[in-house]
């Protein structure tokens, strides 16, 4: 229970984010003309926002199961990605592990890869009410939404913008803490090519997402960025690899003690 | 809708099979007993970081920039103004409730209000 409470208060954010954007899918399929309980049971077993938004209008359309079979693969490829930062801190889970891979939603993710678990809790209890809880958040806001959708009054209008908002703040929360370790490590004079190689990887991820969505366009830039991420991190590895080292050492040792 | 039940079954099918097969390949390709590769290990602590910046560029690859005031285009400001206000909070108060709230009251603010 002691790991509920750690968790919880992280969870916040998703609540507030999965609450509204639920409702919001659970409002879009009814109105779109499917029964109330089929946004509930998609959002319990499909758990994937943006490919259930997508869903809707998929279920309008002619039957055309390789193009969905199409969409959902390059949707859903970033989870390869989720899948090997996630690789180590998951071993070892146990009969939770495979609990916690199907419910890897971003916002999951986001928690569990950036959590920093107080020592002597259970890492893998840690990971499980993360993930829980945010797989309830999204099942309770599409089955309110579902249910009394037609009764909303109030605008909600740039509410979906609190998810944007939790992962600029998780970017720069990493960002800070590498500096932080910089500054421990460097004192006040930090080497330009420390302080530029240690912030390579996010560098990396928002540049070739930002020259891959103006080349490729919004509904085809994720895969090719993912790419070009891959071919920058792969090709620097000699460089970036002991600049990451270099800053983590302290993560790995508390990451070690916990048990 | 253009679809029979069995076809609509069927291709929530597929999007839960593809789903789960994206988010467990890492996992199969790596199981519990096998050593990680030093290269995947090196992925895993870099792609992380990495993918957060994608995720923010995927947040707002939706704004639209170009479209004019008078079109009842925006210019991408409430988004630029949303990110301005929780970065900047972020950065000097450290905590993550306050920025992501006083960021999203703004864009709405703007949304709803100004534009």
């Amino acid at each position: 229970m002691r790991e509920l409470r750690a968790a919880f208060p992280k969870t916040i954010p998703v609540l507030m984010g999965y609450l509204f954007l639920g409702i919001t899918y659970g409002i879009l399929m009814v109105t779109s003309g499917f029964p109330f309980w089929l946004p509930i049971l998609t959002a319990l077993v499909v758990y994937t926002g943006s490919m259930e938004f997508l869903l809707v209008g998929i279920l309008l359309s002619p039957f055309n199961p390789f193009s969905v079979l199409a969409t959902t693969l390059m949707v859903g490829a970033r989870h390869i990605f989720y899948g090997l930062s996630m690789l180590q801190k998951y071993r070892g889970t146990g009969k939770a592990k495979f609990y916690l891979i199907y419910t890897t939603s971003d916002e999951t993710f986001a928690l569990n890869c950036d959590a920093r678990i107080p020592e002597g809790l259970s890492r893998t209890r840690y990971y499980f009410w993360v993930s829980f809880l945010d797989q309830m958040y999204w099942v309770a806001g599409s089955a309110l939404g579902a249910i009394f959708g037609g009764f909303l009054t109030f605008n909600t209008e740039g509410l979906d913008f609190v998810m944007s908002a939790m992962f600029i703040c998780i970017f720069l929360n990493q960002w800070l803490r590498d500096s932080d370790n910089l500054h421990l490590r460097y004192g006040k004079h930090i080497p330009w090519r420390a302080l530029f190689l240690s912030h390579a990887p996010e560098m990396t991820g928002v540049g070739a997402s930002l020259l891959c969505l103006l080349v490729f366009g919004p509904e085809r830039f994720i895969i090719p960025s993912m790419i070009a991420i891959l071919a920058i991190l792969a090709l620097t590895r000699k460089q970036v690899e002991p600049a990451a080292d270099e800053l983590r050492f302290e993560d790995k040792t508390k990451e070690g003690e916990i048990k | 809708m253009t679809m029979t039940l069995t076809q609509a079954v069927i291709t929530v099918a597929i999007v839960i099979a593809g789903t789960v097969f994206t988010r467990f390949l890492s996992y199969l390709a790596f199981p519990e007993g096998r050593k990680i590769p030093p290269f995947v290990l090196y992925l895993g602590k870099v792609l992380g970081p990495a993918v957060f910046g994608l995720l923010i560029v995927y947040c707002f690859r939706n704004t639209d920039l170009l479209t004019s005031f008078a079109a009842g285009g925006t210019h991408g400001i409430p988004e630029l103004m949303g990110l301005l206000v929780t970065s900047a909070l972020f950065v000097w108060k450290r905590n993550m409730m306050v920025s992501m709230l006083a960021g999203t009251v703004a864009y709405m603010l703007l949304v709803q209000l100004v534009f």
